[in-house]
């Protein structure tokens, strides 16, 4: 099996962080960041595919400022084989579709068989990369996959978690999958494999390397707090709850 | 402006130092002259430390913390959280990889040790006597033989353990009475040890045993023993804290050892213990730090969430100031434990910071366990609350791997000599 694996992962404010939102903006500059949880899931499942010998290579590829850099080398440090780092300026906001514009140059020119993301980064939920990647290559994609097979180095068996319950499909390579949280559950990074990762390559590239432009396509109008939850009224009979219900004009 | 103090560069002699220079403070009139030759401030890490700490703390919040109440209740440590800190890779850090360990700095060990602690101290203190005492010393005098050997199957999945303390000798561990005579080309091994930590898992012993009584501690040799040699494991002690570490008493009846056992040289073994105790002293004061971390964070968490009088009981002043004291006091133990094993990496002399940092950090992690099981009230004197495991664990800070007044002796002893 020769399959290469790519696997773009993003550095998000860590997920059990409290965020808040200041002057119409989520603050993040002082927060704990780490890799984006269901990019571990696709990482995690790429490096069991090498481990199962169906894929050869795994190739982590992260657009981000200099700090994006700590992603990557866990994506090492989990088993990754070789890092990519597109570089982006301190607080230049990269949008999906830019990303997507910037994975699809990448793998114009190294040309993995599979390309393995999360479905969705838990900081804008966007759950737009993937697809909008696949249709730029002209890939046929596999998202909320709940569970991915290949078969014979030549095409993907992938059962896919959707609203009415589990689908399963299959596809020819080359493909996009996006991970969904039951595909696996991701290894923590043990002492030797941290101490490998250093020697493993980092690449570094820019936007312009890539051909691409990354300015935002998408203004943001507006950011704020969902409403505080205000407490409600206690009831003593259903009459009063009807009546209560009928003044608010719901009834 | 900041002080005209030039320090001269040190030699940096470890590859382990931050690869990534910090960047220069952002305002000129801050930025002091240390900071500009690239000496840093104690809570620089190297890339791979930070890693490092980041996946312990994730495998003890995952693997180890659900497991934490039941080891305690039942007294034993749990097969798959030890297995656990094998397949991590952290039984073997300072191992070079070539033998199945990790290579990683004596810091590093240092952080997996602090990183447990704030989970389980117990769990820590295993990983702390694996690493700072027994490889420690396997990895200084072993011969290539003994070094493959052990430190591998010490990497890879046996528990090893550092025999001592007797009945008769703990603070006096020279007045030990286990034998080794020499028997042609063995050793006949007779005595008892006794607190002996990670005795009912290990299956490889350092026991310190001597050679030629005559000669009183110059006869003090080290020998790593197996346990199929036919070490006895005997009574396991009952204990109020680290109750999931094992403490046993070992007995050695007339044991036959290969004369290959003895560790270094005949009569050196004395040297040997000191020298690692020195070193492990500052693995248990990362153990200390952690604790005091641990019960903390926990306490803190609770106090931002229970109200009284109509205020989040961290909000009053009163508990503001105990908490801001305790957590100085946390950050100053930590400076001394982290500072020493620096120094320890650098080759420099660090046996009184090793002391004072063990001495130290088990009296902070007393106060603070202690103040954070008030601070949460009721709850936390119930033992489903993890805050009183943290109290009747840290009490043992100031007894084992040198008590506290064996700590005061011997700062006092390399602080005479500056002035007298």
């Amino acid at each position: 099996m020769s399959l290469r694996v790519l696997v773009p992962i993003k550095r998000v404010v860590d997920y059990a962080v409290k965020i808040r939102v200041a002057n119409g903006r989520v603050d993040t500059a002082n927060l704990k960041h780490s890799m984006n949880p269901f990019d571990e899931i696709a990482l995690e499942e790429a490096v069991r595919m090498k481990e199962k010998k169906a894929a050869k290579e795994v190739i982590a590829f992260s657009v981000g400022p200099t700090k994006s850099q700590d992603v990557l080398r866990t994506a090492l440090a989990m088993g990754a084989d070789t890092a990519v780092h597109v570089e982006v300026a301190e607080g230049q906001e990269v949008q999906p579709l830019q990303v997507a514009k910037l994975i699809k140059a990448f793998a114009e020119k190294e040309k993995p068989e599979l390309v393995i993301l999360g479905k969705q980064a838990i900081d804008d939920d966007s759950s737009q990369t993937g697809q909008m990647l696949a249709g730029l290559l002209g890939w046929p994609q596999a998202t909320f996959a709940s569970k991915i097979e290949v078969k014979d180095g030549s095409k993907i068996t992938v059962t896919r978690e959707v609203d009415g319950g589990l689908e399963t499909i299959s596809a020819p390579l080359p493909a996009v999958v996006t991970a969904d949280l039951r595909l696996n559950e991701p290894r923590f990074a043990t002492l030797p494999n941290i101490m490998k990762a250093r020697k493993k390559p980092l690449t570094k590239l820019s936007p312009k390397d890539l051909g691409v432009d990354v300015t935002p396509t998408i203004e943001t109008v507006k950011v704020e707090e969902p409403p505080k939850r205000v407490g409600g009224a206690k009831v003593e009979s259903v009459d009063e709850l009807v009546a209560k219900l009928k003044a608010a004009g719901v009834v | 402006m900041a002080s005209a103090i030039r320090f001269a560069a040190p030699k940096i002699a470890s590859a382990l130092r931050p690869a990534t220079r910090l960047a220069p403070a952002t305002r000129a009139f801050s930025q002091s002259a240390a900071a500009r030759e690239g000496l840093n401030s104690l809570n620089t890490f190297t890339e791979e430390e930070q890693m490092l700490r980041e996946a312990v703390a994730n495998f003890a919040k995952n693997t180890i913390k659900p497991k934490v109440f039941e080891m305690d209740e039942k007294e034993l440590l749990d097969k798959s959280v030890l297995k656990g800190l094998f397949d991590q890779g952290l039984m073997g850090i300072e191992t070079p990889t070539e033998l199945g360990g990790a290579g990683a700095s004596f810091t590093s060990a240092i952080v997996v040790i602090e990183e447990l602690a704030k989970v389980d101290p117990s769990v820590s203190v295993i990983c702390d006597v694996q690493n700072t005492l027994v490889n420690t010393i396997i990895k200084k005098y072993g011969t290539q033989a003994q070094k493959e050997k052990y430190l591998t199957a010490l990497a890879e999945g046996k528990v090893g353990c550092f025999c001592l303390s007797e009945a008769g000798s703990g603070s006096d561990a020279f007045a030990l009475e286990t034998t080794a005579k020499k028997d042609g080309s063995k050793y006949i091994l007779s005595g008892s040890k006794m607190w002996i930590t990670n005795s009912y898992e290990a299956e490889i012993f350092l026991v310190f045993a001597n050679a030629d009584p005559s000669k009183g501690y110059k006869g003090i040799t080290c020998f790593i023993v197996e346990k199929d040699m036919g070490v006895k494991v005997a009574k396991k002690e009952i204990k109020l804290g680290i109750k999931a570490s094992s403490t046993c008493v070992l007995n050695f009846d007339d044991i036959e050892i290969p004369a290959d056992a003895v560790l270094g040289e005949v009569g050196k073994g004395y040297k040997y213990a000191i020298e690692a105790l020195n070193e492990g002293r500052i693995g248990i004061a990362a153990q200390m730090i952690g604790l005091a971390q641990g019960a903390f964070d926990e306490a803190q968490q609770y106090m931002y969430q229970r109200k009284q009088f109509g205020s989040l009981i961290g909000d009053f002043q009163g508990m503001q100031f105990q908490v801001a004291q305790v957590a100085t006091e946390i950050e100053a133990a930590r400076l001394l434990t982290y500072n020493a094993a620096r120094l320890k990496e650098e080759g420099k002399p660090f046996v009184m910071e090793a002391a004072m940092a063990k001495l130290y950090s088990s009296q902070v992690a007393e106060k603070a366990a202690s103040k954070a099981v008030e601070w949460v009230g009721g709850v936390g004197f119930t033992r489903e609350f993890p805050l009183e495991k943290f109290y009747r664990d840290c009490k043992i800070g100031a007894i084992y791997e040198g008590t506290s007044n064996i700590q005061l002796q011997t700062i006092a002893k390399m602080l005479k000599p500056k002035y007298a």
